[in-house]
């Protein structure tokens, strides 16, 4: 892909992220470059400032641990930040799912 | 015409409740962050309408949001809590050093004169302040750096910085109290500090004059005498006369000394406040009888409250931030329960009701004045 290349993302959040950041469950987002959770969760902080620290830890920017990332059937929340995701996502054909783990009370 | 407002922080959200000043008739809002923990909603003393709360989640972390309309619209702020140079470690569970981890925001304690700053005792314990309206967050870090910080270690419910006084006489002076290291005192806004808990006893700290390591759960004062101030103590209820240099012990005929809040009358500065606990074992009053027991002489000699409060049955705890009194003439006190009760006495304790039964777990209480 061509680096300065804009490709709009479709990211679905869980319910509490929605209300925080007064959207409905699915976004788009704009990223350049490579299709990466990295440049996913980048571009969704930039563009709704309020999910800063949310989904992944401020100082480290390490994925909460009780949040998961699938995209087309499939867990990538253990996989690298940087590595590239589906093309199903980076066509925007298919969304990158931020689901919180069904636990607690 | 004079009115009250409280701020209820649960563990699944905030409420506002407001009533006129005859405080009979109360108006509910909320939950407002449905389904996340607040731990602490609190206003500007100069500007009431700002509100500032602490909303947090084992999901989404650390949350902060802002309101300027008295808690009608709220707006998240900054959330960014970092550190100030080397993290550092303290003392873990078993004894090893542990680095300092942020989880989350325990007290919010807004500027005397600035509705823009506001300060934040946060877990693992360190002091942040925002001079911005809570968009940015700075750490006051003299107190995490000084020498007793390897000796810290967390109480059961984690190593929060609970408590935030400032002197209102001379601003640049500011207590803090963590759990488990204990109270400490900054002259200097926050450059440097010192632990003040010379005469605190613990079975299980031999040495009687150690510094720190002591789980001090709330310390109180009457802004009209800083020098003088009222902590309960794990065990004990303490007093010092010298704004922290020393303590002494006040439980005199309390059922048990046990507990988490103290509060002191809004006109009477002997007239104080607790809610004896059965243990630290059995976090719930002696005999399943829920009693404020208030003292008129600033500790000693204690009297049960007990009048529309549940004398049988009852199993509940007071966290040590649920609980805050009015300013009006008659001075009014409120406390919320981990049952999700929210009791009111309009009359300095002497009667009791609930404004509400069935809450979340109530977390803490604020009350704002209005007159």
């Amino acid at each position: 892909m061509n680096p300065a290349e804009t490709t709009r993302i479709r990211v679905v959040l869980p319910l509490h992220l929605q209300r925080l950041a007064r959207v409905g469950s699915e976004v788009q987002v704009d990223v350049s470059g490579s299709v990466t959770q990295r440049a996913i969760l980048d571009a969704l902080e930039a563009r709704y400032p309020a999910l800063r620290g949310t989904v992944r830890d401020q100082a480290t920017g390490i994925r909460r641990p009780l949040l998961r990332f699938f995209a087309c059937s499939e867990d990538y929340s253990h996989e690298p930040p940087d590595a590239p995701l589906p093309k199903a996502v980076a066509a925007g054909t298919e969304p990158f799912l931020i689901v919180g783990a069904i636990a607690g009370g | 015409m004079s009115s009250v407002r409280i701020l209820v922080g649960t563990r699944k959200g905030a409420f506002i409740l407001t009533s006129d000043g005859k405080r009979a008739k109360w108006e509910i809002s909320g939950p407002h962050f449905a389904g996340w923990e607040v731990y602490h909603v609190k206003g500007s003393p100069v500007d009431p309408n700002r509100l500032y709360a602490s909303q947090s989640s084992g999901w989404f972390g650390q949350v902060m949001q802002r309101s300027d309309d008295g808690g009608k619209t709220w707006n998240a702020v900054g959330n960014a809590f970092n550190y100030n140079g080397a993290t550092g470690t303290h003392q873990w569970y078993d004894g090893t050093p542990h680095p300092w981890e942020f989880k989350r925001v325990w007290h919010l304690e807004p500027s005397l004169t600035d509705p823009d700053t506001v300060y934040a005792g946060v877990e693992d314990a360190a002091l942040f302040r925002s001079t911005d309206g809570g968009q940015t967050w700075n750490e006051l870090a003299g107190l995490r750096t000084h020498g007793s910080r390897s000796q810290w270690a967390p109480g059961a419910g984690g190593m929060g910085l609970h408590t935030i006084l400032i002197d209102p006489s001379q601003p640049e002076r500011i207590y803090i109290a963590i759990s488990s290291a204990g109270v400490f005192r900054t002259d200097d806004a926050g450059k440097t500090w010192r632990p003040m808990n010379r005469g605190l006893k613990s079975q299980y700290i031999p040495d009687p004059n150690a510094e720190v390591g002591f789980c001090v759960h709330r310390i109180a004062m009457h802004p009209s005498r800083p020098n003088v101030l009222f902590m309960q103590l794990h065990w004990d209820v303490m007093r010092s006369d010298n704004a922290g240099e020393s303590w002494h012990e006040v439980s005199g005929n309390l059922p048990t000394d046990f507990g988490f809040p103290i509060e002191v009358h809004a006109h009477e500065p002997e007239t104080i406040y607790v809610v004896p606990i059965k243990s630290d074992s059995e976090h719930y009053p002696p005999e399943g009888k829920l009693r404020v027991y208030r003292s008129r002489t600033g500790g000693n000699d204690w009297e049960p409250l007990t009048n529309g409060l549940p004398q049988s049955d009852c199993y509940v705890n007071v966290l040590r931030d649920a609980t805050s009194v009015d300013t009006l003439d008659e001075c009014g006190i409120y406390f919320g329960t981990t049952g999700g009760q929210v009791y009111a006495s309009p009359d300095g304790g002497d009667h009791w009701s609930a404004i509400v039964r069935d809450f979340p777990p109530v977390v803490s209480v604020e009350v704002q004045t209005f007159s």
